[in-house]
């Protein structure tokens, strides 16, 4: 029975051949459920112990909402544009709240898409490959190299992880060149890869990785490898669901990244370019068409912004459903 | 006996660095995709950049081997590099801290809401980071007849009598700079705190408050920042990246160059230099001091933060 209740800590497939557990993880064990229950214990009572004063709510509260009303002005305006008339986007002054909302120009746009010498779908298709290419791989390899960086010891652990951090100080406008002759090197130019494989070797990635990776506790490791897990099968099973809110963090900086990539440095064949760059031909045509270029504005915020809110509920439920961290 | 002769013999051996190698194979194995590349999008070409910043490169000739001449010319003869190099330090040392604080203190109020309401607020404050460009909007705020926003609001409560033209007065451009950069000071750094604060133990506030924190900001002090120190280290760094190479918004708002070189930062002159004059071996020494300044402040800010929550 105890050892029933012990083993609901790590996951299902560890339990095929059980292993004795020393005295010392029992006791780890041990104090990990009892804080859970008596984290339970407290939702229900309702109430925090700590005193929160009402004053300093309020002051935080008034403060958040100036700030919040600032911030959230690029987004009210793209918005209001999107459903502006002609004559009301070029008004003078300018006006942000729109008064007679019409949704002609998302019908503008559609015509102007379905009359693109490229296939619409294409483009759609090409942004689907290189934004969730280039998000996925990242997230897999980076993640792959933060693990031994932040729990293993081997030679070459520090300076490995130095360079990567110092590779984010090196100003990214004058490696464009040099990064463009390895391209044309390696006969990858004009093809996704040229913009996905670059995008998976992102610093960042990997140093935000590796920060949530360092506050995991060995004991969990430990415990694997004591039931004969294997490396692989620590950072896949243990670790990546430990470390839940760090990845989706990083898939919405990489998505965002991605998404607004026009690829036009390195991809000239029309059929392979991604959305981005055909909606931005699109806002580039002048008067005549602002209306359909307001549309594109709202579609290209739109989307990273959908993208944003599913990963950002994730992160926040992380911490009600996962059992395993502590 | 017997063991205790097998345990001396082995000892030695695992000293040398094969045999670590060897028995880290799989460390070594998880982390090939990732160096691999690593090397050869991004190492490869610093290394590059840094040997193109001793020659003189217009892209068109092969580079000429010029020595130090690019980096005595940047030191000692470019004024208006050391205007941008002024602008920059202004930067790093106002938006710098005063971001970071703010990352840190919208993260941990919106970490007090219910998770849908939290989401929500997150995307309110991370608004301006997600909307490409979205400091266009600051143009029509600061346009410089009447019907700027600005201008109307100060002319109708009669703090002016007349107009300003914002980004054509010296002396404003670098103040509405930074407090263009402040507001869109909520981006990476604001949303690793974020995901920080999910990854903080609960246990370990009920814990606090029985050895007596009394106040929130004794919690936050005590409790959080030290739980979610890798956390703060990151942001730290993301924060000098970006602070020391602001450009975009200087460019949008004040133009390149802008009045009498007042929005100049050290990225604009790179971009001058890399993009418009075309010599790639001066942008590449301008980057090089860059990446020296940075390097030195993330010693300085590193060194810094270790000592939070003691």
């Amino acid at each position: 029975m105890e050892k029933a209740k012990n083993s609901r800590l790590l996951p299902a497939w560890l339990h095929r051949n059980p292993v004795e557990l020393t005295a010392e993880q029992e006791e780890i064990l041990r104090q990990k459920r009892l804080a859970k229950i008596h984290r339970k214990m407290k939702r229900k009572s309702g109430k925090k112990k700590l005193n929160r004063s009402t004053a300093g709510n309020a002051a935080l509260f008034i403060l958040m909402g100036i700030c919040g009303v600032f911030m959230v002005l690029p987004l009210v305006m793209i918005l209001n544009n999107a459903v502006k008339p002609l004559d009301e986007l070029y008004q003078y002054p300018p006006r942000i709240f729109v008064r007679n909302p019409t949704l002609n120009n998302f019908t503008d746009l559609y015509v102007l898409l379905n009359e693109s010498w490229v296939p619409f779908s294409r483009y759609v298709l090409n942004t689907i490959i290189i934004t969730l290419g280039g998000m996925i791989g990242h997230v897999i390899i980076a993640s792959m190299a933060a693990y031994p960086l932040a729990k293993n010891h081997f030679p070459g652990k520090k300076i490995l992880f130095s360079v990567v951090v110092l590779s984010m100080m090196f100003s990214w406008t004058v490696t464009q060149i040099p990064q463009y002759l390895i391209i044309s090197w390696l006969g990858i130019n004009n093809t996704y890869a040229a913009l996905v494989l670059p995008a998976w070797s992102f610093g960042m990635g990997l140093y935000l990785m590796k920060q949530f990776m360092e506050q995991l506790p060995d004991s969990l490791m430990e415990s694997a490898r004591l039931q004969g897990a294997n490396e692989w099968q620590i950072f896949w099973r243990i670790v990546m669901p430990n470390v839940k809110p760090a990845w989706l963090t990083l898939a919405i900086f990489q998505f965002q990244q991605m998404w607004a990539n026009t690829g036009s440095m390195f991809l000239r064949s029309e059929e392979l370019k991604p959305l981005q760059y055909a909606l931005q031909q699109i806002t580039s045509g002048g008067v005549s068409r602002a209306g359909a270029g307001a549309a594109v504005t709202f579609l290209i915020a739109a989307v990273p912004i959908i993208f944003f809110l599913i990963c950002q509920s994730s992160i926040m439920e992380t911490m009600t459903t996962s059992g395993m961290k502590d | 006996m017997s063991m205790a002769i097998r345990k001396e013999r082995i000892v030695p051996r695992k000293d040398t660095l094969w045999h670590q190698v060897r028995i880290n194979k799989a460390s070594y194995l998880l982390m090939a995709p990732y160096f691999i590349l690593f090397f050869l999008f991004t190492v490869l070409p610093v290394l590059m950049s840094v040997y193109l910043s001793f020659n003189y490169f217009n892209m068109l000739e092969p580079p000429r081997w010029v020595g130090w001449a690019n980096y005595i010319k940047l030191l000692l003869e470019d004024d208006i590099f050391i205007i941008s190099l002024r602008n920059t330090l202004l930067f790093a040392v106002i938006t710098g801290p005063v971001s970071y604080l703010l990352c840190l203190l919208f993260a941990w109020i919106i970490n007090e809401f219910k998770p849908r309401v939290r989401a929500f607020l997150t995307l309110v404050f991370y608004a301006p980071s997600i909307c490409g460009n979205a400091y266009m909007i600051w143009n029509l705020i600061l346009t410089g007849d009447r019907y700027g926003y600005l201008n109307g609001v100060l002319l109708r409560m009669g703090f002016l009598n007349e107009p300003v033209l914002w980004m054509q007065t010296e002396k404003f451009v670098m103040p509405v700079l930074i407090v263009v950069q402040l507001w869109l000071s909520l981006g990476t750094g604001f949303l690793s705190f974020i995901a920080g604060l999910q990854t903080v133990d609960k246990g370990l506030y009920e814990a606090a408050a029985i050895d007596g924190v009394k106040n929130r900001w004794q919690e936050l002090w005590f409790v959080t920042l030290p739980a979610m120190k890798p956390q703060l280290m990151f942001g730290a760094v993301m924060q000098i990246t970006q602070s020391f190479a602001v450009a975009d918004i200087s460019i949008a708002l004040a133009g390149n160059p802008s009045v009498n070189y007042s929005g100049a930062t050290i990225v604009t002159h790179l971009l001058d230099y890399g993009s418009t004059r075309l010599d790639m071996g001066y942008a590449s020494a301008i980057a090089t001091i860059l990446f020296l300044l940075m390097v030195g402040t993330n010693k300085l800010v590193q060194r810094i933060l270790r000592r939070v929550g003691e």
